[in-house]
């Protein structure tokens, strides 16, 4: 990549007024630094990326209002996990974890449990309860 | 206290904090000269793992390691530790600004307040230098900014304690010891020995032979998952190659500037010419990911599978490329 070629498209880095460094080389051949605003092929990914997260938020969005699961699965997409990570940040068994999606299971949760759960989502217990999201 | 610590923005964390430590401590060293001294150039893809929803492929050694084989290559001491409780890790922090001693943390990106919301994700290697405190703010040089920021100790705290695959459980580390004069000559001849045998490893997922098999993944993956589902670890590979710290094409660009300054530094012209081919490969994995985005880009469901093909043949072909180039520059030093 030459120097001048390295990309200064749009991406979301500029919301934050952050810029990334690239290696290139310049007229001589000679290897330098260049800052770079962002690169399509790779935003278009992360835009994907984040598109498909919400689309898994609201799916796990609707399946609490449906009483197919509980508000712990939506609170950890929302906080894009996946149940290892859930797991190791109650330090809660995975299996226990994945039984405590179940409605039922997670209505006779005591409170000492439930307040690890809203610990890591930094909610209270009442809106880890609540089902209208 | 604050210490008088220049940072120095780089494109990899880890080569970032290493490079700045070094230089804290007077001994001038390269982002590129630590990546290529600390073998960090590779190709993996690792089977049965999840990240995202989506399989994971690594273009550099794990987290740690560069730093780990520098630090023997060049003859440098370093000490790591790593705590199970917030107070005792804080504590140990504190103590060495006290001494007016800079320390590298590894940290999670998710609680990073000063990073853009779509870049934070529950990724655990990050890494960065505490400097300073003041008023029971930590200043912080992370060396993907362009400039110096801090965190409160709470937020701190977070990072530092974040949980899931890689756990940094408040890993600190710093150099203790150096030589009196920094030998490079030996250590690069180590580094790059080291790369050549990893990319050329008879292990079917490591190296050259890993991105023969994800390319081989990726003609399965439209019959096999269905292009949604295709799309999406396509789009994954291309964040892995091209993610910030990568300094462009899956670190291929940083290796060919530590190619030419090892070049420079031996008097190998050989090393030189292959400095020019592996930015050349570079170019390569750019093309790759820009024909992978042609794909990706809609998001329909009616994406043909020509186009799989094709995108898999360009790996084919780099890996082709750089089975030669590997070949050549392990007879070059």
């Amino acid at each position: 990549m030459k120097k001048n070629e390295v990309p200064q498209d749009k991406s979301n880095l500029e919301s934050a007024n952050f810029k990334e460094l690239c290696y290139a080389v310049d007229e001589n051949g000679e290897y330098t630094t260049e800052l770079s605003t962002g690169w399509s092929p790779k935003t278009i990914a992360l835009n994907n990326a984040i598109e498909a997260l919400n689309e898994r938020i609201s799916a796990s969005k609707q399946r609490v209002k449906d009483h197919k699961v509980s508000p712990l699965e939506y609170y950890m997409e929302l906080h894009k996990m996946d149940l290892p990570i859930l797991a190791s940040y109650v330090g809660i068994w995975k299996w226990r974890v994945k039984r405590h999606f179940r409605p039922a299971v997670f209505k006779n949760l005591n409170n000492k449990t439930l307040q690890k759960y809203a610990d890591v989502f930094d909610i209270t217990i009442e809106e880890l309860q609540r089902t209208d999201l | 206290m604050e210490i008088d610590f220049k940072h120095k923005q780089a494109a990899h964390c880890e080569n970032g904090v290493v490079a700045n430590l070094m230089t804290y401590n007077g001994f001038t060293v390269s982002e590129p000269m630590v990546f290529g001294i600390g073998s960090g150039l590779l190709f993996t893809y690792i089977p049965f793992l999840k990240v995202n929803h989506a399989p994971v492929v690594s273009y550099r050694a794990m987290p740690g390691i560069i730093f780990t084989r520098f630090a023997t290559r060049v003859g440098i001491k370093i000490k790591r530790e790593k705590f199970r409780n917030a107070q005792t890790a804080k504590a140990r922090l504190d103590e060495n600004l006290q001494r007016n001693n800079p320390v590298g943390l590894q940290v999670g990106v998710y609680n990073l307040p000063y990073f853009p919301d779509e870049y934070r994700f529950h990724f655990n290697a990050h890494n960065m230098v505490v400097y300073g405190k003041r008023d029971g703010i930590y200043l912080i040089s992370d060396p993907v900014m362009e400039t110096v920021t801090s965190l409160t100790e709470k937020e701190l705290e977070k990072v530092r304690f974040a949980k899931g695959a890689f756990a940094p459980k408040g890993h600190i580390y710093y150099p203790t010891a150096f030589p009196k004069e920094l030998h490079l000559e030996k250590a690069i001849v180590k580094g790059i020995k080291h790369t050549c045998r990893d990319m050329l490893a008879p292990v079917p997922v490591v190296g050259v032979k890993g991105i023969r098999k994800i390319a081989k993944l990726i003609r399965k993956w439209p019959k096999a998952k269905g292009t949604k589902i295709a799309n999406h670890y396509l789009g994954q590979i291309v964040r892995m190659q091209e993610e910030i710290g990568t300094g462009g094409g899956g670190f291929r660009y940083i290796y060919a500037a530590f190619l030419q300054e090892a070049g420079k530094l031996l008097t190998n012209n050989q090393l030189l010419e292959l400095s020019k081919e592996m930015t050349l490969i570079g170019d390569q994995w750019r093309d790759f990911a820009v024909e992978a985005s042609r794909i990706y880009k809609n998001r329909s469901n009616s994406v043909a599978v020509d186009q799989y093909d094709h995108v898999a043949t360009l790996l084919e072909d780099i890996a082709n490329k750089e089975e030669v180039f590997f070949k050549k520059l392990k007879k070059a030093i």
